[in-house]
């Protein structure tokens, strides 16, 4: 067994575990947070990303003992309080959701995008969330979220920025 | 549990439900989803999310090979690992009742089906045993340390093979593994042949499929004696059909057994059925004394959850000269794996009865022989026999006009049924509703620009470009459906009930698992009852809540749930105004529902929503004979089931020299009648389209010869993944179905159903000149670069004139380009 410390959504989680422990069962078994799902175990499908410090993983292919010390964002981790993140606006104004199980993924790896580019095109979104499936949607509406939320993130870092002149 | 949870975070308003307007028409809006706040911020629940005090892990031990009798089991070394509460084999279950199918016809061989294997195992993944720990990891770690002492048997995994004299049986009690023989025959097919100018003649594969929802089935069951209740979570579309049959397996009375359907990641088909697990986890639990829970990997996903398609079809088109179809000729063998599931040996039977597609053929010949092999079962998957129909019809179609040279799509609109000939009786005996096959299809040339597109191809030609279009115009069977015509029973129950403080609660026996009927029930029934849709709560998938219903397959939904909540709704409304009459002094005809009061027309009394629902409750000034409360319950069995349609178009170029396909223009007109949530609708249709394509281009189940599935991982089975498809242009026509008051069809498979043969199509449009008459599925781009080196390797025959550049192209290897798109 080995002590690790993983802070998740801003909570310090400490925990005994076994160094095979999946970071993606350290989440939803230990730190209760069933958000994260798991659709194959093999990294194939994506359902398991989350953020470590910032940048898109699949947590189904991830220690918990490699993520000791590190900061961990879920999808439980994203909205301020009422305000839901514009990412989630995007999923729900756009129906980027049928099911809703490959969602918390697909809406962390589109963090990670819109993160590193934030005005992605269409067909960059489409190479963006390649390694995320999805069954329901035919991923056009998911398209659209992300291409909403990219638009609306933009014109708040605007706003923010006319705020500061 | 999760299901009545509220968001913990309330969502806030559309913007849309301030108004106090008249008729609010909540129907026909792009409402956002009331579901979709819990489930974007990841604080609902899928049956694996529950656990329970003192919960124990099941982890099964599955056969690693297709045949084989079972000698021995040793289970010491795997009870002897520290958290294992137990190992159970056949032997333990032996009072457990058989896996169930439903399907009763005369001749059908019906083996038995144990939950856990006994003395055989028939295809690889059946569940051999099954290890209970308190941890995930102490049950893995268990389950490798079972040994079982396996004898191989020969193995068949053929369906031509299977039904030769010199094959193993998959069962030896039967014989045989012919599992059924069922036939269709309507008109005189024999003068139909021989009065025909040309028969068009094709064999075509329907490829084996995994449905894969993104969500694997999980199972989790706990007993408490002293209430004697049995709760199952499962991740079904069935809640109360598996109850009766989780009663029935584990003979207790159906009143102690609770199946909730919680948070359900999809289903396609794949969760309509009744698995071994839903029997085994409840007895582990009882067995145990304390809650067990199972959760499939996605490997035990491809192995164990049931498969869709896989027939051979010989296909034989009769025609006049003129492209008039005279009678059409099908021979089919379905593939139905070791075992019946639920309803295996009836999807081949819907593909029957949709053999007609659109057109009127005045014969028809239908024989299809159900095979048993060494592999998982087939059922219903999205479409579930009428993607089959409709791929053969499709091709068969597009193939003749390729014969005939005429064009694809005047082709068909020469067949078509006229409008005013509807309700339509087809050759094979179904009536189908209402629709205007020629309007949607003339909608989707204009949108696809047609002639251009047929220019381009021409011109393309000539440049050593190979441009296809695909034209597929399709008719599905939804709304499933009269009773008469199904295993299980085809109405659906809703209840309506307005509670004392004014707010609705709706309950469904539909199940929806993400097509988002808590808020087209909730747009149906605010309109009704002048309210917001805000305040109109469906609960489903928990037999406890809901009056008995059916589920959420086959399109049915909304045409058949929705209609069973809109009647009650109706019932109520005539009850409400009894009491509004009552209390206004007019008489019930007087009162018409307005946006959240009742008026009496006469008088101009009126009387809010909220003090109305209330004096049905205080009960205290209620007119003699009235019943206190507010709520109504309606069982709807429809007369007949509903015939969405459309035409989709493909346009493709194929790459000559790698075999790669490229879309560059996908347009689907589809008409599922009204519709009362247009991005709810857009949704179905375009998920449905990619599945569709997922099956023509990529998707493909394969066991070898071993009876190993060597495509059963997410690495090996190619899912349409964002970049592979391109974006779909939508539209759609709208005739209302007669069958029930709502006019409403069905959209959930449409999309599935109408792709896949417009895809081939589109492909073997794009190599007609090379002579390329049929590519079997998935068109990957080795194996469309196979068929186009076979075509240039052949004998010379009389054919078009080919580009000479293409013959260069063609004896050349595929190029290192597009390797990445190889899957």
């Amino acid at each position: 067994m080995k002590d690790v410390t993983i802070t998740v959504n801003g909570v310090e989680h400490r925990a005994q575990v076994e160094p095979r422990l999946l970071l993606v069962h350290f989440l939803r078994e230990l730190a209760g947070l069933t958000g994260t799902h798991i659709g194959c175990e093999t990294s194939l499908c994506g359902a398991c990303t989350v953020l470590v410090d910032g940048r898109a993983v699949k947590s189904c292919t991830v220690l918990a003992v490699q993520a000791d010390g590190h900061k961990v964002t879920t999808v439980e981790g994203l909205a301020n309080g009422d305000r839901l993140h514009a990412i989630q606006e995007g999923f729900w104004e756009e129906h980027g959701l049928q099911c809703g199980f490959c969602t918390p993924g697909m809406i962390m790896c589109s963090h990670d995008l819109l993160k590193q580019h934030p005005s992605p095109s269409d067909s960059e979104i489409r190479e963006a969330i390649n390694g995320n499936l999805c069954r329901c949607t035919g991923y056009q509406h998911i398209v659209n979220a992300v291409r909403s939320a990219s638009r609306k993130m933009s014109k708040r870092v605007s706003a923010r920025a006319a705020a500061a002149r | 549990m999760a299901r009545n949870g509220k968001p913990r975070r309330a969502p806030r308003s559309n913007g849309k439900t301030n108004g106090h307007a008249k008729a609010a028409h909540w129907v026909g809006r792009k409402l956002k989803r009331k579901e979709d706040p819990r489930l974007i911020q990841g604080i609902t629940h899928y049956t694996d999310d529950l656990k329970l005090p003192r919960m124990l892990y099941c982890t099964l031990v599955r056969s690693p090979y297709a045949h084989a009798e079972i000698r021995g089991i040793r289970t010491d070394a795997a009870r002897a690992v520290s958290g294992v509460a137990g190992v159970f084999t056949a032997e333990d279950t032996a009072s457990l009742g058989m896996v169930p199918c439903a399907i009763q016809m005369p001749d059908l061989k019906v083996p038995k089906h144990p939950v856990l294997a006994t003395d055989r195992v028939r295809y690889v993944g059946e569940p051999v045993a099954a290890v209970v720990a308190d941890d995930l990891y102490a049950a893995r770690d268990a389950a490798e340390l079972v040994e079982v002492d396996y004898e191989p048997l020969p193995v068949v995994t053929d369906m031509q093979k299977a039904l030769s004299n010199d094959t193993p049986y998959v069962h030896d009690e039967f014989r045989s593994n012919k599992a059924f023989t069922h036939t269709l025959k309507n008109g005189d097919i024999a003068a139909a042949f021989k009065k025909a100018d040309r028969v068009v003649k094709q064999r075509m594969l329907n490829q084996r499929l995994a449905p894969i929802a993104m969500e694997t089935r999980a199972v989790l069951a706990e007993y408490l004696p002293g209430e004697h209740r049995l709760t199952v979570w499962s991740s079904t579309q069935i809640p109360h059909l598996l109850r009766t049959q989780v009663s029935v397996m584990l003979g207790l009375p159906e009143t102690a057994v609770r199946v909730i359907a919680p948070e359900v990641g999809g289903g396609f088909g794949s969760k309509l059925n009744v698995y071994a697990e839903e029997g085994l986890i409840p007895w582990l639990a009882m067995k145990l004394g304390r809650p067990v829970k199972w959760s499939e990997t996605r490997r035990e996903n491809f192995t164990a959850t049931i498969h869709g398609r896989d027939t051979i079809n010989d296909v034989e088109l009769a025609l006049k000269k003129d492209g008039t179809v005279l009678g059409l000729r099908v021979r089919i063998l379905a593939d139905l794996g070791a075992y019946h599931q639920l309803l295996t040996p009836l999807i081949p039977q819907l593909t029957a009865l949709m053999l007609a597609g659109c057109y009127k053929f005045p014969a028809i010949d239908i024989e299809i022989q159900g095979v048993f092999t060494n592999k998982m079962s087939t059922d219903a998957y999205r479409g579930a026999g009428r993607p089959e129909a409709t791929y053969i019809v499709e091709r068969i179609m597009d193939i003749a006009a390729h014969e005939l040279g005429m064009d694809s799509a005047q082709f068909r609109l020469k067949n078509f049924p006229q409008p005013k000939e509807f309700p339509f009786t087809t050759i094979t005996g179904l009536t189908y509703d209402s629709a205007k096959y020629q309007e949607s299809l003339k909608r989707a040339l204009q949108l696809a620009g047609y002639d251009t597109l047929r220019r381009r191809q021409k011109n393309g030609w000539k440049q050593g470009k190979y441009y296809g279009v695909g034209v597929s115009t399709y008719v599905e069977i939804c709304a499933i459906g009269p009773s008469a015509a199904t295993p299980a029973g085809g109405w659906e129950s809703g209840t309506v009930r307005v509670e004392p403080t004014g707010k609705v609660t709706v309950l469904t026996g539909a199940s929806p698992h993400g097509q988002g009927q808590e808020t087209t029930f909730a747009q149906l029934i605010a309109d009704e009852l002048g309210i917001d849709p805000e305040d109109v709560s469906v609960v489903h998938g928990d037999t406890m809540a809901v009056p008995y219903g059916i589920g959420t397959f086959g399109s049915r939904a909304t045409a058949v749930g929705g209609t069973a909540a809109y009647l009650a709704t109706q019932k109520l409304k005539a009850k409400m105004a009894t009491l509004a009459a009552h209390l206004l002094g007019s008489t019930p005809g007087d009162i018409t529902i307005g946006r959240g009061h009742l008026t009496a027309k006469r008088n101009k009394k009126s009387i809010s929503f909220g003090e109305l629902v209330m004096a049905a409750y205080t009960a205290r000034n209620i007119p003699p004979g009235f019943e206190p409360g507010m709520e109504a319950t309606h069982f709807f069995e429809p007369s007949n089931f509903t015939f969405p349609f459309g035409a989709h178009i493909a346009s493709v170029e194929v790459d000559a020299e790698t075999g790669e396909v490229k879309v560059d223009k996908y347009v689907a007109v589809d008409d599922c009648g009204n519709v009362i949530n247009p991005l709810l609708v857009d949704g179905q249709i375009q998920g449905g389209i990619a599945q569709g394509i997922g099956q023509a281009m990529w998707e493909e189940l394969i066991y070898n010869e071993e009876g190993q599935l060597v495509t059963g991982s997410l690495m090996e089975y190619a899912l349409p993944k964002a970049h592979f498809l391109p974006e779909f242009t939508l539209d759609r026509t709208v005739t209302p179905s007669p069958v029930n008051p709502m006019g409403v069809k069905g959209v959930g498979e449409a999309g599935t159903i109408a792709s896949t043969p417009c895809m081939v199509n589109a492909v073997c449009d794009a190599l007609s000149p090379l002579g390329i008459r049929h590519i079997e599925m998935p068109l990957k781009p080795e194996r469309v670069w196979r068929a186009i080196i076979q075509v240039q390797a052949a004998p010379k025959e009389p054919e078009p004139a080919i580009v000479p550049a293409l013959a260069a192209a063609a004896a050349r290897k595929p190029a290192q380009k597009t390797a990445r798109r190889r899957v």
